[in-house]
C-alpha cells in the first residue's frame, strides 16, 4: 500500500512523501510504545510518587534500608563474580580455539556448543546443577566414594551465593566465547609479524599490542555478562527457592504479594535495576565503539 | 610453540568438562528413580503427566504465535527502514536492544500495572487476553534476536532493485513483501524463529507472574516437589534447545550454498 502511495503521490513534495513513509514503521513504534516505553515509564514515574500521586523522593531514600541494600549487594556480587569468572575462562577458551593452533574441527564444535549452552539457562539449568553438585549429586557422590572427600563438609553449599555463581558461569562462559571469537579473529597476523621483526617476544606482543587492542572489547563483554546475570531470576528461583535474597527474587515476591507493603517502593526497586543494567550496557556500547576502531 | 599448544588443549578440556559434567550428572541422576538400578522411569512418569503435555503444548503454541507476530512486526519494519527511512535505523536499533537492557521481570511488572483489569486496556481481565499479553511479552523478549537475524538477511540482498523490479511488474505491497522479499530472507527468518522458540519454550518469569500454565512454571513446580523428574525434564529441555540451535546451523549452511542464486 505504501508502495502504491509512493507511486501515485510521487509528484507531490518531498515533505508530503515523508509523512506517508512514516506509516510503514508506525506498527513497530506503537508496539515499542505499548510494551517497552510505557511500562518502563510508568515504573519510572511511580518511583517518584507517594501513594496519593504526589511527587516525592522518599521511595529512593527508602531503597537504602538494610534488607534492600543487601539484596542489591548480593545480586551485584553474584553478577560480578560470574561475569569475571565467565570472562576469564571464556577468553582462554576462545583464544585456544581461534589462535591456539588446534585441529580445525575444534572451533566450529566449540561455537555450536556455545550457542546451545548460552541458551540453556533458566529453570532446567538449576536442575542440572542440583543433580551434579547437590547433596546427592553425581560429582558430590563420586568425590566421596573415590577421594573420601565431602565438599559439603568444607562449608560448600550449592544453595548459596557461591553455588549460584558457579551455576551462572555455565551460561556466562559460552556467551563470552560467542562475543570474543570474532574479536580475536580481528587480531591481524601482520601485527604479530611486525612485532617479532622489531624484536618483541611473545609476551611483549601480548602486553603491548594485543592486550591494548582487545581490552575495550574484553571489558565491554564482561559488562554485558554482568547485566545478563543481574536481570536473571529463573535459575536462582528454581535453585534456592526464596532462601537467597537477591534483588530479582525480592522483586518477584514484591510483584506477587507486596512484601514491602509499599507499591511505590516496589517501583523504585525496579528503577534501581534498570539503572544498573542500563549503565553497564551504556558502558558496553561505549567500549565496543572504541574496540571497533582497531578490529575491522 | 609447543608449550602454547598444550595450554590450548588444557583450556579446551577444562571448558569441555564444565560444559559436559553437569549434563552427565543430570542424565545419571535422571536414571536413579528406582532404587539400586538405572531406569528411564522418571522420563515415563514425566511424559505421561497430563500437566507436562498440556503445559508443553501451551508453550509450543505460544512460541509459534510469537514467531508469526514477531516476523510480521519486524520484517516489514526492517524492510521499510532499509528502503525508505535509513535515517531511523539507529533509533529502531536502539529500541530493539532495550529488551536486553531492561530485565524481563521489570517489563512484566510494568505490564501488570498498566494493563491490569481496571485499566484502560484490561489485558489481564480474561485468560484469552492474558494469553495475548504474554505473547506480546515474548515478542518483546525475542525482539533483539529477531531484528538482528532479519536485518542481517535484508542487508545481504538488494532490497531496492528487487522492490523496483516487482513494482514495475505491477506487484502490490503484500505481493512484494510476501512473495519477493520474504522468500529471499527465509533463512534469516528461520534462524530468528528457532532462537525465539528456544527462548520462549521454557521461559519462567513472565508466564509465572502473568499466571499462565506454561512450561516454565510447570518445570519450577516439579522442581520444588519431586526428586528425579526434574533431572529428566532438564535433559528434555536441553534436547529441545539443542534441536533449535542445530536447525539454525542446518538452515544457515543451506543459505551460504544458495547465496549465489539469490544475487
Amino acid at each position: 500500500m505504501q508502495i502504491a502511495a509512493r507511486a501515485s503521490f510521487g509528484a507531490r513534495t518531498g515533505l508530503d512523501r515523508m509523512s506517508w513513509a512514516w506509516v510503514g514503521v508506525a506498527p513497530f513504534f506503537l508496539f515499542a510504545l505499548m510494551f517497552l516505553i510505557l511500562p518502563t515509564g510508568f515504573l519510572f514515574v511511580g518511583s517518584f510518587q507517594d501513594a496519593d500521586g504526589n511527587f516525592t523522593l522518599n521511595n529512593i531514600a527508602n531503597l537504602f534500608q538494610p534488607s534492600i541494600v543487601s539484596a542489591y549487594w548480593i545480586s551485584l556480587k553474584v553478577s560480578a563474580y560470574s561475569a569475571i569468572g565467565g570472562a576469564i575462562i571464556g577468553f582462554f577458551l576462545a583464544y585456544a580455539a581461534v589462535l591456539g593452533g588446534l585441529p580445525s574441527w575444534i572451533r566450529p564444535t566449540l561455537m555450536t556448543f556455545s550457542g546451545v549452552a548460552s541458551n540453556f539457562a533458566g529453570v532446567p539449568l538449576a536442575f542440572a546443577f542440583l543433580a551434579t553438585l547437590g547433596r546427592t549429586g553425581l560429582v558430590t557422590a563420586l568425590l566421596v566414594r573415590f577421594f573420601d572427600f565431602n565438599i559439603y563438609s568444607t562449608g560448600f553449599n550449592l544453595l548459596t551465593m557461591m553455588g549460584l555463581t558457579l551455576t551462572y558461569i555455565y551460561f556466562q562462559i559460552p556467551l563470552m566465547v560467542l562475543i570474543l571469537a570474532p574479536a580475536l579473529d580481528g587480531l591481524k597476523r601482520e601485527w604479530r609479524e611486525a612485532a617479532s621483526i622489531l624484536g618483541a617476544s611473545g609476551w611483549q606482543f601480548w602486553l603491548y599490542v594485543a592486550l591494548p587492542v582487545l581490552l575495550p572489547g574484553l571489558l565491554g563483554a564482561t559488562l554485558l555478562l554482568f547485566a545478563n546475570a543481574f536481570g536473571a531470576i529463573a535459575t536462582a528461583y528454581a535453585l534456592t527457592g526464596s532462601s537467597l535474597n537477591i534483588i530479582t527474587i525480592l522483586l518477584y515476591a514484591q510483584i506477587r504479594g507486596d512484601v514491602l507493603h509499599d507499591q511505590n517502593l516496589g517501583y523504585a526497586l525496579a528503577l534501581g535495576m534498570i539503572l544498573i543494567t542500563g549503565l553497564s550496557n551504556a558502558a558496553y556500547i561505549w567500549l565496543r565503539m572504541r574496540s571497533e576502531r582497531w578490529l575491522r | 610453540m609447543k608449550r602454547s599448544r598444550v595450554g590450548s588443549w588444557i583450556a579446551i578440556i577444562v571448558g569441555a568438562l564444565y560444559f559436559l559434567v553437569p549434563l552427565i550428572g543430570t542424565f545419571e541422576f535422571s536414571l536413579r528413580l528406582r532404587r539400586g538400578e538405572y531406569s528411564f522411569e522418571a522420563y515415563q512418569i514425566v511424559l505421561a503427566d497430563p500437566r507436562f503435555q498440556a503445559s508443553f503444548a501451551y508453550s509450543t503454541v505460544l512460541a509459534l504465535a510469537t514467531i508469526v507476530v514477531g516476523v510480521l512486526l519486524v520484517l516489514p519494519t526492517a524492510y521499510w527502514i532499509q528502503l525508505r527511512l535509513p535515517r531511523l535505523r539507529p533509533i529502531v536499533e536502539f529500541i530493539t536492544l532495550l529488551p536486553l537492557v531492561i530485565p524481563a521481570i521489570v517489563l512484566v511488572f510494568g505490564y501488570l500495572r498498566i494493563y491490569n483489569s481496571s485499566s484502560w486496556l484490561p489485558m489481564t481481565g480474561s485468560e484469552r487476553a492474558t494469553d495475548v499479553l504474554l505473547m506480546c511479552s515474548y515478542v518483546t523478549l525475542a525482539l533483539p534476536y529477531m531484528y538482528r537475524a532479519i536485518e542481517t538477511g535484508l542487508r545481504a540482498i538488494d532490497v531496492r532493485t528487487l522492490t523496483e523490479a516487482a513494482e514495475s511488474l505491477g506487484a502490490s505491497w503484500p505481493t512484494i513483501m510476501f512473495r519477493v522479499i520474504f522468500p529471499n530472507v527465509r533463512v534469516a527468518v528461520l534462524s530468528g524463529a528457532f532462537l525465539t522458540f528456544a527462548i520462549v519454550i521454557g521461559e519462567f518469569t513472565m508466564a509465572s507472574l502473568l499466571d499462565r500454565p506454561a512450561f516454565g512454571p510447570y518445570l519450577q513446580l516439579i522442581g520444588a516437589n519431586r526428586a528425579y523428574e526434574p533431572a529428566a525434564l532438564a535433559i528434555i529441555a536441553f534436547i529441545v534447545t539443542w534441536a533449535c540451535m542445530g536447525l539454525i546451523q542446518v538452515f544457515g549452511r543451506g543459505a551460504r550454498g544458495s547465496t549465489p542464486d539469490t544475487r
